[in-house]
C-alpha cells in the first residue's frame, strides 16, 4: 500500500515536472536575436508594420470615431473590452508611458511579447494578444516597429485586469496552448510570385486575419484546416465572413480596405471598421498584396 | 424632378419586394429601414463608383444621386425602429441591442450622416476632385452606426 501511494507520488510528480518543463515560457531563438544584432531600424518603415498589424485596433482608446486622425490611433491607452467564451479581455495600455505603458520595456522584452506572447516578468500572455500570427512576423520589422514605437505619446490610461473564469486565470498552462496552436509556418505554400507572397506575409503573419475569419476549437486553438472559411463573432453575435467573399474581385477587395465601400457600397461596420482604419493607411501595394493573397489561396489546393 | 421621384418611387418598391422575398422579413418597420438602407447604398454606389474610377465622371448623374441621398436622409424613421426588432429579439436584422439603448448616440450619428450627404449635394456636381473630397466624411458617417451597432453577418 506505501508502495503504491509512493508510486502515485512520484508518477504525480514527474507529471508536475513535465508540465512545468513544457510549460515553460519561450526565449528569443538564437536565429532572431542574430537577426537583431545585424539590422538597423527605422522608425517610418516601423509605422508601415504598425497600421499592417492593427495595433490601434484593439490598444487605441474605445470608441474613437470613423475618421479619427492617426494621432488619436497612436495614443494606446488601451481599454476596449473583448467578451469571449472564457470571459472578458481588456486591452492594456502599450503606449510609451513608463509606468501605465511600456515605456520602460527594453527592445528584447518588447519582440519577445508580441512575437512568443511573453511578459517582461516571464508570463504567458493569452492569445487575445495575437502572437500566434505575430510569430510569423519578420525580426527586421519587429525591429522597426519598436523603433516607430518611440516616437509615440505615453498615455497615463491605468490598465484594466481580464475578468476570466477558473481554470483560465492560471496563465501556465497556456504553455501548452502554445506548444499546439503556435504555427511553425504559413498555411498557403510558397511561390514565385511575390505579390502573392508579401500578402500571405500581411494576412497570415502581421494583419492576423485569421484570428477572426478563421474558426477556433473548444480550446480556442484556430481549426487551420477551416483556414479564413469564416467563423462564429468572437465576441458577440453574428458571423464573421469567409475569406474573400464570394464573388469579390481584386478591385472590390482593395476598394474595400481602402474606403470601407463594399462592392455594393454598403459601408463596413463592426470590429472591420478598426481594420480598415488601419490597413487603409498602408501603401496601396500592400492592399493590392493582400487581395492578391486572398484571391491566390481561394484557388489553391490549402484552402 | 417628377422622373426623379418616380425612379425613387419605383426603386423603393422594388427593394421592398426583394428584401421581403429574400429575408421573408414580415415587419413593415423593419422592412422600411432596411429598404431606406438599400435606396442609401443604391445612390453611394453611384459616388463610390464615380470616386473610385470605376464609373466616368458624370456631373449631372453625380449631383442626382448626392441630391437622392440627402433627400433619403431626411426620411421620418421615427417607426422603423420599434422596441424589439433588434437581433436578440426578431430573425433577418443586424441592427443590435446596442442601438436601442444608446438613441441619443444614434440620433446625433443620424444627423452626420444629413450633415455629409448635404456637403456631397453641394460637392458632387461641381468636379471628381470634389466629389472624392466628400466622399470619405460620408462613408465614415455610415460607418459611425454600422460600427457600433450593427452586427457582422
Amino acid at each position: 500500500m506505501r508502495k503504491l501511494a509512493g508510486l502515485c507520488l512520484g508518477l504525480g510528480l514527474a507529471g508536475l515536472a513535465a508540465f512545468w518543463l513544457l510549460t515553460r515560457p519561450a526565449s528569443l531563438s538564437p536565429q532572431t536575436l542574430a537577426a537583431f544584432a545585424v539590422y538597423s531600424a527605422d522608425a517610418q518603415r516601423g509605422e508601415a508594420v504598425f497600421w499592417a498589424a492593427g495595433c490601434a485596433g484593439c490598444h487605441a482608446a474605445p470608441g474613437l470615431e470613423m475618421d479619427a486622425s492617426a494621432e488619436d490611433r497612436m495614443r494606446l491607452g488601451g481599454g476596449t473590452r473583448f467578451e469571449t467564451p472564457f470571459g472578458t479581455f481588456r486591452a492594456p495600455n502599450v503606449s510609451m508611458h513608463p509606468t501605465q505603458g511600456i515605456g520602460a520595456w527594453s527592445f528584447q522584452e518588447f519582440a519577445r511579447a508580441v512575437m512568443l506572447g511573453v511578459s517582461p516578468e516571464g508570463q504567458h500572455y493569452y492569445p487575445a494578444f495575437p502572437y500566434a500570427s505575430y510569430v510569423l512576423a519578420r525580426p527586421g520589422d519587429i525591429a522597426d516597429l519598436w523603433a516607430f514605437w518611440q516616437t509615440l505619446p505615453a498615455v497615463d490610461t491605468p490598465s484594466e485586469p481580464h475578468d476570466l473564469g477558473f481554470p483560465f486565470t492560471l496563465r501556465r498552462g497556456l504553455g501548452l496552448w502554445k506548444l499546439l496552436n503556435l504555427p511553425s509556418g504559413f498555411v498557403l505554400a510558397d511561390s514565385d510570385d511575390q505579390q502573392v507572397m508579401r500578402g500571405r506575409y500581411l494576412v497570415e503573419g502581421l494583419g492576423h486575419c485569421a484570428e477572426c475569419h478563421t474558426s477556433r476549437d473548444g480550446f480556442g486553438g484556430l481549426r487551420r484546416e477551416n483556414w479564413l472559411s469564416g467563423a462564429a463573432n468572437p465576441s458577440g453575435r453574428g458571423r464573421i465572413p469567409t475569406l474573400p467573399p464570394q464573388g469579390w474581385s481584386g478591385l472590390d477587395i482593395t476598394a474595400y480596405l481602402q474606403s470601407g465601400f463594399t462592392p455594393e457600397f454598403d459601408v463596413v461596420g463592426g470590429a472591420m471598421a478598426d481594420v480598415v482604419a488601419s490597413i487603409s493607411r498602408l501603401p496601396s501595394e500592400d492592399r493590392n498584396a493582400i487581395a492578391a493573397y486572398l484571391l491566390a489561396f481561394r484557388s489553391s489546393p490549402s484552402r | 424632378m417628377f422622373r426623379r421621384i418616380a425612379l425613387i418611387a419605383t426603386v423603393a418598391v422594388g427593394s421592398v419586394v426583394a428584401v421581403a422575398q429574400a429575408q421573408e422579413q414580415t415587419d413593415p418597420n423593419v422592412v422600411a429601414r432596411q429598404s431606406l438602407m438599400r435606396l442609401n447604398a443604391y445612390n453611394i454606389g453611384v459616388l463610390g463608383s464615380m470616386a473610385q474610377g470605376r464609373m466616368e465622371y458624370d456631373a449631372a448623374r453625380a449631383s442626382a444621386a448626392a441630391t437622392s441621398l440627402y433627400h433619403l436622409s431626411l426620411v421620418d424613421q421615427s417607426r422603423m425602429w420599434p422596441p424589439g426588432s433588434d437581433t436578440s429579439s426578431i430573425e433577418n436584422t443586424r441592427a443590435l441591442p446596442a442601438l436601442w439603448d444608446n438613441m441619443d448616440d444614434v440620433m446625433m450619428r443620424g444627423m452626420a450622416l444629413r450633415t455629409a450627404a448635404e456637403d456631397m449635394m453641394n460637392a458632387a456636381g461641381t468636379d471628381l476632385a470634389s466629389l472624392q473630397g466628400a466622399i470619405g466624411a460620408l462613408g465614415a458617417s455610415c460607418g459611425g452606426c454600422h460600427r457600433a451597432y450593427r452586427q457582422p453577418d
